[in-house]
């Protein structure tokens, strides 16, 4: 039987920008800085959109949460090819904690097989909502996935864990989390593109949904990480040996 | 203020991730190891023999034979009643379990702290640890994941705590472990190694990274590669040094044909001592080199190996 499968994606400072600290320790500079999904969230997307084609997937929602500007991400996901899209709309920061409330409350909603997110943001770095999702739900969870098959009633991910792979047998419907190696996602076509355009997204907010949003931790400053200043350059091997041995003494 | 440290192990021995949680978790108070899994006895008793442990908890399941979070979590919540702080050092395991466990407390998790400012204020990177971030917490159970290398280890002997069997909270039928494939090697971990040896794009191929292990073994090193050369193939993601990979933060990193990418100096700017070599006198890389060798490494390898063969 095909899946429903719901996906989260995140809208966050593009991976390839070099962000800027702001100077009064407040946080990270986001004005007129280029902005794209969350690199794990693509391959969230490129999984479920591969088990639609396998047949395994019938319907892929996809979810944002955020400022009105997420839309943009929905409709990226959808031109990968989502079917439709939810923003949870708000100009309130979300915690990983609120986002697995909002997204308990949709998956209640939506009552997909799957639910798929990227293992971590490459913006606060919290790697937790998935697993969060998972506990509020008391669904099983598999993490870090650089594999996932499906069959009826169950789920088998294999997960990227500090010596190598894990594998785990998940009942479903679970929560499956994305690592690097699970996919290269596609890009969307120009034609794809277009059709995303025709493609519904609902909007919501925190309140229609019953889900205090409140955060939970405080951002009290948010400061440039000490400089490494650059050394010196060698001639030769002999040379970095010495040095290594006599001026750094760390062989 | 009592703090769990959720012990890492594979049921024979204590993974040494855990010496700097129990580093963090002395910062702020008193300090009982959770040692749960199957036949681990001997864990705990390692566990038993860290410096400033206060208490071991022996939680022994067949259910906890693997890590599985689906297993765990109960156990973490029924602690959370008698500790105000629950802490695991911020591996796969870690980072695998400890959200569950915050969720179902309905408190936020802390995650891969580098530092600890009081009881409700602590540092952890952003943004790759291109921006450290100062959070404080107002909840009232602490659910935290340690960054290892930003805490010195505790010393692994002189303790002399006691060791208290718990009740255990039994199967479950949401999840089951079904096998795993772990990288066998002679070297060390890479995450506790005193020295990292890493090769990037530069090498290849996976065949090339027999030039880097020779000079890996002279010292004693951990081998370690860049996302590039594990997306080239050459070599298992589990070498990976980066923010999408291991963070390490060795006496002696030495970066061979890795241009230094943002995202591999997050994985190894803490390192004491950084070594580059490459051709591309341009590469990034030596901006954070204390010291740098602008030589093909397929020259400087096997020079390097001679020239270390007289060391230890």
């Amino acid at each position: 039987m095909a899946m429903k499968v719901l996906v989260a994606v995140k809208r966050v400072i593009d991976y390839n920008v070099r962000i800027r600290v702001r100077s009064d320790g407040s946080g990270v500079e986001t004005a007129n800085v280029k902005m794209s999904m969350n690199p794990f969230d693509e391959i969230a997307v490129e999984e479920a959109v591969r088990l639609k084609e396998a047949g395994k997937a019938s319907d892929i929602v996809a979810v944002s949460m955020g400022v009105k500007q997420c839309q943009e991400t929905l409709r990226t996901a959808l031109a990968m090819g989502a079917d439709r899209g939810i923003l949870v709309e708000t100009d309130v920061e979300l915690q990983p904690l609120a986002v697995a409330k909002l997204l308990k409350a949709l998956v209640e909603r939506e009552t997909p097989d799957l639910v798929i997110l990227g293992k971590q943001a490459i913006d606060d770095d919290c790697n937790q909502a998935g697993q969060m999702l998972a506990a509020l739900l008391g669904w099983p969870q598999g993490t870090f996935a650089s594999r996932l098959e499906l069959d009826d009633g169950s789920a088998t991910v294999t997960r990227e864990i500090d010596g190598g792979l894990e594998t785990v047998a998940l009942g479903t419907p679970c929560v499956v989390t994305t690592d690097l190696r699970l996919n290269e996602p596609r890009y969307a076509s120009l034609p794809n593109i277009m059709k995303a355009k025709k493609k519904p997204i609902d909007i919501v907010t925190p309140d229609d949904l019953g889900i205090d949003v409140a955060p939970r931790l405080t951002t009290l400053k948010v400061a440039e990480p000490p400089k490494r200043a650059a050394g010196v350059r060698l001639e030769s091997v002999g040379d970095l040996v010495d040095r290594l041995k006599n001026e750094a003494k760390v062989i | 203020m009592a703090v769990l440290v959720v012990a890492e192990h594979d049921n024979e021995t204590l993974k040494p991730a855990t010496l700097n949680a129990v580093t963090a978790g002395l910062a702020l108070g008193e300090v009982h190891v959770l040692v749960a899994g199957s036949g681990c006895r001997a864990v705990a008793e390692a566990a038993a023999r860290i410096a400033g442990v206060d208490k071991v908890l022996l939680g022994d399941d067949a259910a906890y034979a693997h890590p599985l979070a689906e297993a765990l979590t109960p156990l973490l919540v029924d602690l959370a009643a008698t500790h105000d702080v629950l802490m695991a050092p911020a591996t796969t395991t870690g980072k695998n379990i400890l959200p569950r466990v915050a969720a179902l407390l309905d408190v936020a998790q802390i995650s891969d702290i580098c530092g600890i400012e009081d009881a409700e204020t602590f540092v952890r990177p952003i943004y790759a640890g291109n921006a450290l971030a100062t959070v404080r917490s107002a909840d009232p159970i602490k659910v935290i994941t340690v960054r290892g290398t930003a805490f010195d280890a505790a010393a692994d002997s002189g303790g002399t705590a006691a060791i208290e069997e718990i009740a255990t909270t039994g199967g479950q039928n949401l999840s089951r472990f079904v096998g795993q494939e772990l990288t066998r090697s002679e070297r060390p971990e890479l995450t506790a190694a005193r020295v990292v040896v890493s090769g990037g794009r530069g090498m290849g191929s996976g065949d090339n990274f027999k030039l880097l292990e020779a000079v890996a073994d002279r010292l004693g090193a951990a081998v370690g590669a860049s996302r590039a050369a594990v997306d080239s193939g050459f070599v298992s993601n589990d070498l990976q040094v980066g923010q999408t990979g291991k963070i390490v933060a060795p006496d002696l990193y030495v970066a061979v044909g890795i241009s230094g990418a943002i995202q591999h100096l997050a994985g190894m700017k803490d390192s004491k001592v950084i070594v580059a070599i490459n051709k591309d006198e341009e590469a990034p890389i030596f901006q954070v080199a204390d010291y740098g060798l602008v030589m093909d490494l397929f020259e400087a390898l096997p020079q390097l190996a001679d020239d270390l063969s007289g060391s230890p």
